[in-house]
């Protein structure tokens, strides 16, 4: 069963077309990459997806539209490429973590309505868990349960978006959306995100959509890959987008070769 | 006894009157802070009097043309903001200058108030009457028990708007309620510190907690503690030393937030240092 069917979505960006008529589907339990340069139209699909921007198409959620889809929106999970909050607000890490939590009101509406349609809804903690259970626990899947009681604005970038990952997670989403979540982060904190994500892939079966312009990290962590620049270039198993050199090739936007360059680069040391 | 006029039924009256304004103020303040509308509370008090002058105009109860017109403009702004997009700080200039100038005109078309317009601008809260105490006493309980039902959408909305959005929240109608909510709260204060000074209790209470570096919980405690106790002391020590009372609870905010500001950079709050020392190193 599909979790998302994005069916010829348009739509624009400070008046201007950012994505065009792009079509794909993401399967339950996928770890999808999207790749495109800065201005592909990545930030105005996922808008789009959550209901923050207009589009034409149809866009479908376990294959619901209209209201079912807005019952459904709060399950997914999302975290921006930077959430701009008052520099002094103050909030916790905890109190940060607890406003993703969803009233059980809302969960019990979403699983009844992925039940309707043959799918289960892969839960990452036990059905009687309590609220502040499966606040600590998302802090431990992210490494910052020590930091619980910090100030949000106290922290670095990297430690800022784990908290928003944790905060994203705790609602037990049925699709995780990530807009190039470690961009400015450093290479530590990178490797320990990738690791969280891949785990929570595989172990709670968490489907993900991540956005990047590393090719490299699309390659090692990715199950399949979209690669995109207002249009949808490509949309398929990751051996397949990485095998295919003329795939490669028309998709031959600057910023894009220099990634291209460091991931032949890094491929090169690891044979 | 010194304190014997604390007996006084209308020292009792702006007690219960002051302190409930000011944890309103607190409350509502903490968010609109927070949002960076500082100056909502000046342009609804502004309205408010814009309304005040209307009521007696039409010889009607002041308060409820007072709030009518205040949660109207309020609503009617945030709307003309969305479909305009005019900045912030433009949509509350608009807001107070057309609140005092309705105000004005009124006034001098009813030939001047036989009212003094001077409690209106500073605050009259010794002259509260007891019907006007249970009212605004009923209507605080209200707005707080809104705010504490609302708590978590309205720090979330606060926070972050479009996850907020995401998560199911209904923002705008949630905008309006807490708008509405503000302009009630202005309404209630107008009594105790008057339309000019209505800022320092929506402003001050909660930029000195927010210094002290604690959570979202604790800096409402915090803001809401401050709050009322200068709004206590203020009244209290206004009657015997012959002071403006507005002015006492406003100058011991003020005191209250420049001893924290002092206090901080003493190190006091020493957070930071220990702070500093567990990150980890910077990014690159």
């Amino acid at each position: 069963m599909n979790v998302l069917d994005v069916e010829n979505v348009s739509a624009s960006h400070n008046g201007s077309l950012a994505i065009n008529k792009i079509s794909f589907s993401v399967r339950e339990g996928d770890l999808l990459g999207i790749v495109g340069p800065n201005g592909a139209g990545k930030t105005t699909l996922f808008r789009a997806i959550l209901g923050l921007q207009q589009y034409q198409g149809k866009i479908k959620l376990f294959g619901y539209e209209g209201n079912q889809y807005e019952s459904l929106l709060p399950m997914v999970g999302y975290v921006p490429q930077k959430v701009n909050f008052e520099s002094n607000f103050p909030a916790t890490v905890y109190d940060v973590v607890e406003m993703g939590l969803l009233p059980e009101k809302k969960l019990k509406k979403g699983a009844a309505l992925i039940q309707n349609c043959g799918c289960s809804w892969n839960r990452i903690f036990g059905a009687s868990s309590k609220n502040s259970e499966k606040i600590e626990t998302v802090l431990e899947i992210v490494g910052l349960d020590l930091l619980r009681n910090r100030r949000i604005s106290e922290l670095s970038g990297g430690e800022q978006q784990r908290t928003f990952i944790a905060s994203a997670l705790v609602k037990e989403p049925v699709l995780l959306i990530l807009d190039e979540p470690v961009t400015g982060v450093d290479m530590e904190v990178q490797n320990k995100f990738y690791s969280v994500l891949r785990k929570i892939n595989k172990e709670n079966k968490i489907t993900i959509i991540w956005a990047s312009h590393d090719l490299t990290a699309i390659s090692d962590h990715a199950t399949k890959v979209a690669c995109m620049n207002r249009d949808l270039f490509f949309h398929g198993e990751k051996d397949e987008f990485f095998s295919n050199k003329d795939l490669l090739k028309t998709y031959s936007e600057s910023a894009m070769q220099m990634h291209m360059h460091n991931h032949n680069h890094n491929h090169s040391h690891k044979v | 006894m010194v304190l014997d006029f604390l007996t006084y039924g209308f020292m009792q009256r702006a007690l219960i009157t002051g302190i409930a304004a000011a944890i309103c103020c607190a409350m509502v303040g903490l968010y609109l802070v927070l949002k960076r509308y500082s100056l909502f509370g000046d342009a609804l008090s502004h309205m408010a009097f814009g309304g005040i002058a209307l009521g007696y105009f039409l010889n009607v109860y002041p308060i409820w043309t007072a709030t009518a017109v205040s949660v109207s403009a309020a609503m009617g702004i945030t709307k003309l903001r969305k479909s305009t997009k005019i900045s912030g700080d433009a949509a509350i200039a608009v807001m107070l200058s057309s609140g005092l100038g309705m105000g004005v005109i009124l006034v001098s078309a009813a030939h001047g108030f036989t009212i003094d317009l001077f409690s209106f601008l500073f605050g009259s809260v010794l002259l509260t009457s007891i019907s006007d105490t249970l009212s605004f006493l009923a209507i605080s309980c209200g707005v707080i028990a809104i705010l504490i039902i609302l708590r978590k959408p309205l720090l979330h909305f606060t926070f972050d708007e479009e996850q907020a959005k995401i998560n199911g929240i209904s923002v705008e109608k949630l905008n309006y309620l807490f708008i509405a909510l503000a302009a009630v709260t202005v309404i209630i204060t107008m009594r105790l510190v008057g339309i000019l000074l209505i800022s320092a209790l929506i402003v001050l209470p909660n930029i000195t907690s927010m210094m002290m570096g604690k959570g979202f919980k604790k800096t409402m405690a915090i803001s809401i503690s401050l709050s009322v106790a200068a709004t206590a002391i203020g009244i209290i020590l206004s009657y015997p030393l012959n002071l403006a009372p507005s002015g006492s609870i406003v100058m011991i905010l003020v005191a209250m937030y420049v001893g924290t500001l002092l206090a901080k950079h003493a190190g006091i709050f020493s957070k930071k240092a220990t702070v500093q020392e567990t990150l980890p190193p910077a990014n690159h």
